[in-house]
């Protein structure tokens, strides 16, 4: 949080506790930074929340908010929308992922005479933080299992932004190939449908409405005991086209790779026309798009390029799967089960590794046996190791992909930053 | 996955191995108890372990996976029920009752090895998602009331009862019920580290004879493929089987156990 420039202005016009609240928090955040602790805007926000209760409405009071929320693709989809919504004006963003109220208000005070916030916010907040920032737009992607351990359940999940969101004067931008989205969307009063696909289907087998057995022929879905059932698109993902409501088709050319941010660029498109951008505006701006917080990032280390992909749960381990290059691409999987994980590594069983036969695999991260465990009961070859360098050096030619859930993640751009 | 079961799996393989006692099918039947309502903590890896624990003993093996809406068939050998959220819990004990397959098979003798909200489902009686005291199978002597204190979350390791055999369990554990256990039935295993059946009396799931409870996942049988070899030996009858290599799950053993305490 810089406390100077074009931002002094709006400082200015703020209510004095905000002020001060503000304040505060930019000295926090730049003592903690100082200290080596990161960025320090967690911090910062945190510190200026307590001052001022009210600091996130109020700083959300003059722009135009967008809140981005999914178990899976929101900081890439907010990413992209902040991409397609600068052709219209300034905007602020929680670039970087700190998703939860502290990070958010951080990030808003940070952010100079933007027309927009697009906020990515964690899927469990994220009632309370539209409640705050009285968005114009909400875009929800998806809701599947993640983080057994700590997270709620996927369906009260559901239930909760049904409930949090229902008298929301926003537009909900939603993906309608979800059905537990479907269900959080359906009591709002503006919702646009997005078929923006789903590959994961293990967590909506049962209706979220009544409970009853989801029949899910081909791409539709519905249940046949309370007839709740997938809702007519406005916007469609088709191929690699977005099909806009007056069914016009336009191309994406993305830089980011896989099916998932083709979905997420088209729920992008759709949230852009909120705001008057056209399609083919926005997706150009969101051509620009490299790499997410280094996910997608292709490095050089040791010679070699290796692709560093995340994947946090069995939806983005599967969505991952459908995008790296065909065997014999070497593939390095490194997981960790710390607390940002989730200590529980019991998901490993829900991900088809069956899909990597064919291709060199080398095993590595805290629970690198659990995965060896997984991958000999898959019938796989695979070698287990202890860092990167290891399975670089072993790697056969190809551009490597290496594919590690969140702190693993963490570690694998440390290793190929030296 | 696929509901229901991938075809892969569907076809019958010739047997090679051990002597067909209660096995009038060429092939063992591997019974998966609804997986769209009770597959949360990677309960799909039992079905795997002991699908492919029977493969390396040459042995065929027909897995059916049973959606909530379909019959559940009554000459399965082997049948495993797994752990899931609330309402999915409730919803998969009436239908269970309502069916009356899986009970059918037990009196038929049938194998069942149950996790978490499945174990509970066997049980008399749980408390459901609405706070109501819900009927399970009463296939095993024991009823889940909700526990006061905070979830009994984290790992696990027990000693299992001596009469099954077996090397300690080590696994994971994430439920708020707690399970009493009746006459009818031993406690599985006694809990050197975690809360087991959070009675507080350190045990840990219930058995009788070929019915087993358990509130490990992790999945169990990828942290103790001896269960799943009993569960196969149970099946056929036999007290081998060809030996089939253990390496990297005996590593995983060792690294669990060593990063478990282990109070005596
Ligand atoms: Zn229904």
């Amino acid at each position: 949080m810089p406390g100077t420039g074009p931002e002094a202005a709006r400082d200015a016009s703020l209510p004095a506790r905000a002020k001060i609240a503000v304040t505060a928090g930019k000295m926090a955040a730049a003592l903690s930074q100082k200290a080596g602790r990161g960025s320090g805007s967690v911090i910062g926000g945190k510190i200026a929340l307590k001052l001022d209760p009210d600091l996130l409405a109020t700083l959300a009071e003059h722009l135009d908010v967008v809140l981005v929320s999914a178990t899976n693709g929101k900081t890439t989809t907010t990413r992209l929308i902040a991409e397609a919504l600068r052709a219209a004006g300034p905007v602020v963003s929680n670039a970087l992922g700190a998703n939860m109220p502290a990070g958010i208000t951080a990030a808003l005070a940070g952010g100079s005479e933007a027309r927009f916030g697009v906020i990515e916010v964690d899927e469990k907040y994220l009632a309370t933080v539209a409640r705050d920032t009285r968005p114009k737009a909400i875009a929800l992607l998806n809701l599947s299992r993640d983080q057994l351990d700590r997270a709620a359940e996927t369906r009260m999940m559901a239930e909760k932004w049904r409930e949090g969101l229902k008298d929301s004067d926003a537009v909900i931008i939603a993906n309608a190939d979800d059905p537990l989205v479907t269900w959080a969307a359906s009591s709002c009063k503006k919702v646009v449908w997005v078929a923006a696909g789903q590959a994961w289907k293990e967590d909506a087998w049962s209706c979220p409405s009544c409970g009853g057995v989801m029949q899910r022929p081909g791409e539709d879905w519905f249940c046949s005991q309370c007839g709740f059932r997938r809702p007519n698109p406005h916007w469609a993902l088709q191929g690699t086209h977005v099909i806009d409501p007056h069914r016009g088709a336009w191309p994406i050319q993305l830089q980011l790779p896989g099916r998932a941010n083709l979905a997420n660029a088209t729920s992008s498109a759709a949230v852009a026309a909120v705001f008057g951008v056209a399609p083919q505006v926005a997706l150009q701006r969101m051509q620009t798009v490299a790499a997410v917080a280094g996910r997608y990032d292709v490095v050089q280390y040791q010679g070699r390029d290796v692709r560093l992909l995340l994947a946090k749960n069995p939806a983005g381990w599967l969505e991952t799967f459908t995008l790296i290059d065909q065997p014999p691409a070497p593939v390095v999987l490194s997981v960790n089960a710390l607390d940002a994980d989730g200590t529980d590594t019991s998901w490993l069983w829900d991900v088809d590794y069956e899909r990597l036969a064919g291709h060199p695999i080398f095993v590595m991260g805290q629970r690198k046996l659990d995965l060896a465990v997984r991958l000999e009961v898959a019938g796989l070859q695979f070698q287990v190791v202890d860092t990167l360098e290891q399975a670089v050096r072993l790697a056969p030619p190809g551009r490597i992909e290496a594919i590690a859930n969140y702190t693993a993640f963490q570690q694998l751009r440390k290793a190929v930053a030296v | 996955m696929s509901y229901p079961a991938d075809p892969q799996f569907q076809q019958p393989q010739q047997q090679q191995y051990g002597r067909p006692s209660r096995m009038n099918e060429s092939s063992l039947r591997l019974v998966w108890v609804y997986p769209d309502l009770l597959s949360t903590y990677g309960d799909r890896g039992n079905a795997l372990v002991v699908e492919r624990r029977a493969r390396q003993r040459g042995l065929g093996v027909t897995r059916i996976d049973v959606r909530s809406d379909q019959a559940v068939p009554t000459s399965g050998d082997i049948y495993l029920i797994g752990g899931g959220e609330d309402r999915p819990q409730r919803l998969a004990a009436e239908r269970l009752r309502n069916d009356g397959g899986l009970v059918r098979a037990a009196e038929n003798g049938a194998i069942i090895f149950s996790v978490c909200a499945g174990y509970q489902i066997l049980g008399r009686e749980f408390i459901n998602d609405l706070g109501e005291r819900e009927p399970g199978l009463g296939l095993l002597d024991v009823w889940t009331t909700r526990g006061e204190g905070a979830r009994c979350v984290g790992d696990v390791l027990a000693d299992v009862d001596p009469q099954l055999g077996l090397p300690q369990l080590t696994g994971f554990e994430n439920h708020q019920g707690v399970t009493h256990l009746g006459e009818g039935v031993k406690p599985l295993a006694s809990v050197r580290t975690g809360r087991g059946n959070g009675t507080g009396d350190g045990t840990e799931g219930a058995y009788r004879e070929t019915v087993f409870g358990t509130y490990l996942h992790g999945p169990v049988m990828a942290r103790n493929p001896a269960v799943a070899d009993m569960l196969i030996k149970l099946a056929l009858d036999v007290s081998a089987l060809p030996p089939a290599d253990t390496t990297w799950y005996d590593a995983l053993r060792a690294e669990r156990i060593a990063a478990t305490s282990q109070p005596a």
